[in-house]
C-alpha cells in the first residue's frame, strides 16, 4: 500500500503543479523517489506535528494541495486541533496519510498503534476518510483523496500486504462506494482497511459450517456507502462490522448510525474490532490481530456464536 | 515621518473596540488596546494591500495569531473600507459572522479564522513558505501574543521558519507583559526573550509598541530584511489596556466589559485622545 501511494502521488505530482508534500521527519526510503523527483516541492517540517498541520493550511490557502505524510497517530492525533481549525474550518486542500493503520507497527507499543484515528477524523465537518484494503484499493482511491476539493485523510498499511482485489473493476471508483466481495444470504461481514483479509477468510469458514456470509469492503468510511447499506438491510438480518481499530465511533460507528437511521425494520450489527481498549501486549500485527480475534478465526468464532443466537 | 494616519487608525481601532465588545457584552478589551497601535501601523502605512480588492495576489498577507483581539481587526479592516463600519455593530451578535475570535468566514480582508492560540501563526508560516514557492515577493504579517508564546507551536514554527529561511515573515510579538491570570513573568517568564528568537535564528527588533515613529522604522527594517535568509521577530514592548487608565495593566480586563460608568470613563479618555 505504502509504495502504491508514493507511486500515484508521484503521478498526481506530475499533473498538478500546485501539489506539495511536507513529511513530519518520516518515510524514510519511502519518500525517497518522490523528494528525488521532486525536491522543491517537498517540506520536511521535522517532528513538530502541530506546526506542520497548521502550516500545510496556511500553504493551501495559497492555493496548495498539500500533501501531509507521517505514520502512526502522529498525524492525526496529535495534532488533531490543527486539523479541525485550521484544516477543516478554513475547508482546505489538506491531504492527510498515516501509514501504519492499526497493528501494523504492532511491536513497537501501544503510541504507534492507530486504533482510533478514524473516529477522531469522521468526526470533523467536511472531512473525508479513505481506509484502502489493499494495494489495489490504495490506487483506486488515490484520485479521489488527492483531486476532490477539501480535506481528507487515507490510512494505509506499511506494505506487503496480500492482494485481495486482483480482477475487480476499481479503475472509476468514486468516493463513498462500498466494494462488495462476495454475495450471502445468512450475513455480511462488512471491513475498512487492511483486515478485509480476515473478514474473507472467515467468511470461508463460516461456509464450511453451512451459513452464506457475504462480504464487502469500504475503501471510504466517510462518506459512508449509505445506499448499499439500505439495500443490504433489506437482504439479511445480522451485519457484522470488521474494523483494526476501536468500534467505538470508527467504521462500526458508521454504518451503526446509517442501518438506525432506516426507516424499516433493520438487522442486528454486531461491531468486531477492539472492545475500549488499549493494547499492552507486544506482538506483530498478525499476533495481535489473533490475540483480539480478530484474524479469520477469531472473527469467524464470534460470527459464529452471533449467527447462531449465542451472543 | 508622517504618523497621522496610523494614529488616528489607533485611536479608531480602540474607539471602535469599546463599543463593540461593550455593545456584545464580551472580553478581551486590554488585548485589543495593548495591539491597537500595532495593527494601525500595519494597515495604516506597512501593508501593501487593497480594500477594494481584497484577493489581491501580491497583497501582503495579515493573520491574527492573538485571535481574541480579533474586534482590533474588525474595526481596522472597516476604516480602511473593506466593509462598512455599520457592519462593526455585528460584532458577537446572535447571527454575525463576526465571532468574537477572529473569523474569515463572509469577512473580507480576513486571511484566516483563529483564536486557539499557537494556530495562526504557523498558518502565517505556511503562507509564507507557499509565496516562497511560487517565486512571489509579498510578505506576511502575524502578531503573536506573549502568553501564546507558551504554546509549543510557536516555537515549532520559529525553528522551521528558520530552518526554511523565510525572510519575507514578519511576526510581531504583543509584549503586554500579562496573561490569563497574572502576569507573564510569574506565569512563564519569557525573558530575556530577544535572545531566545535570536538564538533561533530570527532577525530581533526590540520596540515600543506605541511609538508610532518607531514601529514605522521598526517595521521599514523588518522589510528590509528580505533576501537575508531570516524570519523576523518584532518584539513589541506593549501596555495591556494602553489607553484607558483604569484598564491599563490590570488583568481584570482581559475579561471585563466596560458598562455604563466604566464605559462612560473609559469614552472620555479615549475622546480626549482623539486626534
Amino acid at each position: 500500500m505504502r509504495d502504491t501511494f508514493t507511486r500515484c502521488l508521484q503521478d498526481a505530482t506530475r499533473a498538478n503543479p500546485d501539489l506539495v508534500l511536507i513529511t513530519g521527519d518520516l518515510g524514510f526510503g519511502v519518500l525517497f523517489p518522490f523528494i528525488k523527483e521532486f525536491p522543491d516541492r517537498f517540506i520536511n517540517a521535522g517532528i513538530s506535528e502541530q506546526a506542520m498541520m497548521s502550516m500545510a493550511a496556511g500553504m493551501a490557502l495559497e492555493g496548495k494541495t498539500v500533501v501531509v505524510y507521517s505514520i502512526g497517530n502522529f498525524p492525526t492525533l496529535r495534532c488533531l486541533e490543527q486539523i479541525r481549525n485550521c484544516c477543516a474550518y478554513h475547508e482546505v486542500n489538506v491531504k492527510i496519510v498515516c501509514v501504519g493503520a492499526g497493528f501494523v507497527y504492532g511491536t513497537l507499543g501501544m503510541t504507534h498503534h492507530a486504533t482510533e484515528d478514524m473516529s477522531a477524523l469522521r468526526l470533523l465537518p467536511g472531512v473525508k476518510v479513505y481506509a484502502p484494503a489493499d494495494a489495489r484499493e490504495t490506487e483506486a482511491v488515490m484520485t479521489c483523496f488527492l483531486n476532490e476539493p477539501g480535506v481528507a485523510y487515507l490510512r494505509i498499511g506499511r506494505g506487503g500486504e496480500p492482494d485481495l482485489s486482483q480482477g475487480l473493476p476499481l479503475a472509476n471508483y468514486r468516493t463513498g462506494s462500498a466494494v462488495p466481495r462476495r454475495e450471502g444470504t445468512d450475513a455480511y461481514i462488512l471491513t475498512a482497511g487492511g483486515i478485509l483479509g480476515s473478514a474473507l477468510e472467515a467468511a470461508e469458514l463460516l461456509g464450511e459450517k453451512g451459513y452464506s456470509v457475504g462480504v464487502a469492503s469500504f475503501p471510504t468510511v466517510k462518506p459512508i456507502d449509505e445506499t448499499y447499506l439500505a439495500k443490504l438491510c433489506n437482504q439479511v438480518p445480522l451485519l457484522f462490522t470488521l474494523e483494526e481499530h476501536t468500534v467505538l465511533g470508527g467504521f462500526g460507528g458508521a454504518v451503526c448510525e446509517v442501518v438506525c437511521g432506516l426507516p424499516h425494520s433493520r438487522p442486528r450489527v454486531v461491531r468486531l474490532g477492539l472492545q475500549d481498549t488499549y493494547s499492552s501486549l507486544v506482538g506483530n500485527q498478525d499476533y495481535l490481530k489473533k490475540a483480539f480475534g480478530l484474524d479469520g478465526e477469531g472473527v469467524a468464532a464470534s460470527a459464529f456464536k452471533a449467527l447462531k443466537g449465542e451472543a | 515621518m508622517n504618523t497621522e494616519k496610523s494614529v488616528r487608525l489607533a485611536y479608531l481601532i480602540r474607539r471602535h473596540g469599546l463599543d463593540m465588545t461593550n455593545r456584545g457584552g464580551t472580553s478581551h478589551i486590554a488585548s485589543i488596546f495593548s495591539m491597537a497601535d500595532i495593527v494601525a501601523v500595519l494597515y495604516a502605512d506597512i501593508m501593501h494591500h487593497d480594500p477594494q480588492h481584497p484577493r489581491l495576489p501580491d497583497r501582503d498577507r495579515f493573520v491574527l495569531s492573538k485571535g481574541h483581539a480579533g474586534a482590533g481587526v474588525y474595526a481596522a479592516l472597516a476604516e480602511c473600507g473593506y466593509f462598512p463600519v455599520k457592519d462593526l455593530e455585528k460584532h458577537c451578535q446572535n447571527g454575525s459572522p463576526f465571532s468574537g475570535h477572529v473569523s474569515h468566514k463572509g469577512i473580507p480582508g480576513v486571511e484566516a479564522s483563529t483564536g486557539s492560540l499557537g494556530q495562526g501563526m504557523p498558518m502565517a508560516m505556511g503562507m509564507a513558505m507557499a509565496a516562497k514557492l511560487n517565486g512571489q515577493s509579498h510578505r506576511v504579517y502575524c502578531i503573536i501574543g506573549d502568553g501564546e508564546c507558551d504554546e509549543g507551536a510557536i516555537w515549532e514554527s520559529a525553528l522551521i521558519a528558520n530552518q526554511y529561511k523565510l525572510d519575507n515573515f514578519i511576526v510581531t510579538i504583543d509584549f503586554n507583559k500579562i496573561q490569563s491570570l497574572t502576569s507573564v513573568e510569574e506565569t512563564i517568564a519569557l525573558e530575556p526573550l530577544d535572545q531566545k528568537w535570536a538564538s533561533f535564528g530570527w532577525h530581533v527588533i526590540r520596540v515600543d509598541g506605541h511609538d508610532h515613529d518607531a514601529l514605522h522604522e521598526a517595521y521599514a527594517q523588518a522589510q528590509a530584511c528580505l533576501g537575508g535568509g531570516k524570519p523576523v521577530v518584532v518584539i513589541a514592548d506593549t501596555v495591556k489596556g494602553k489607553g484607558v487608565s483604569f484598564m491599563e495593566n490590570q488583568v481584570l480586563w482581559h475579561y471585563r466589559t466596560a458598562r455604563d460608568g466604566e464605559y462612560d470613563a473609559a469614552l472620555a479618555e479615549l475622546e480626549a485622545q482623539k486626534p
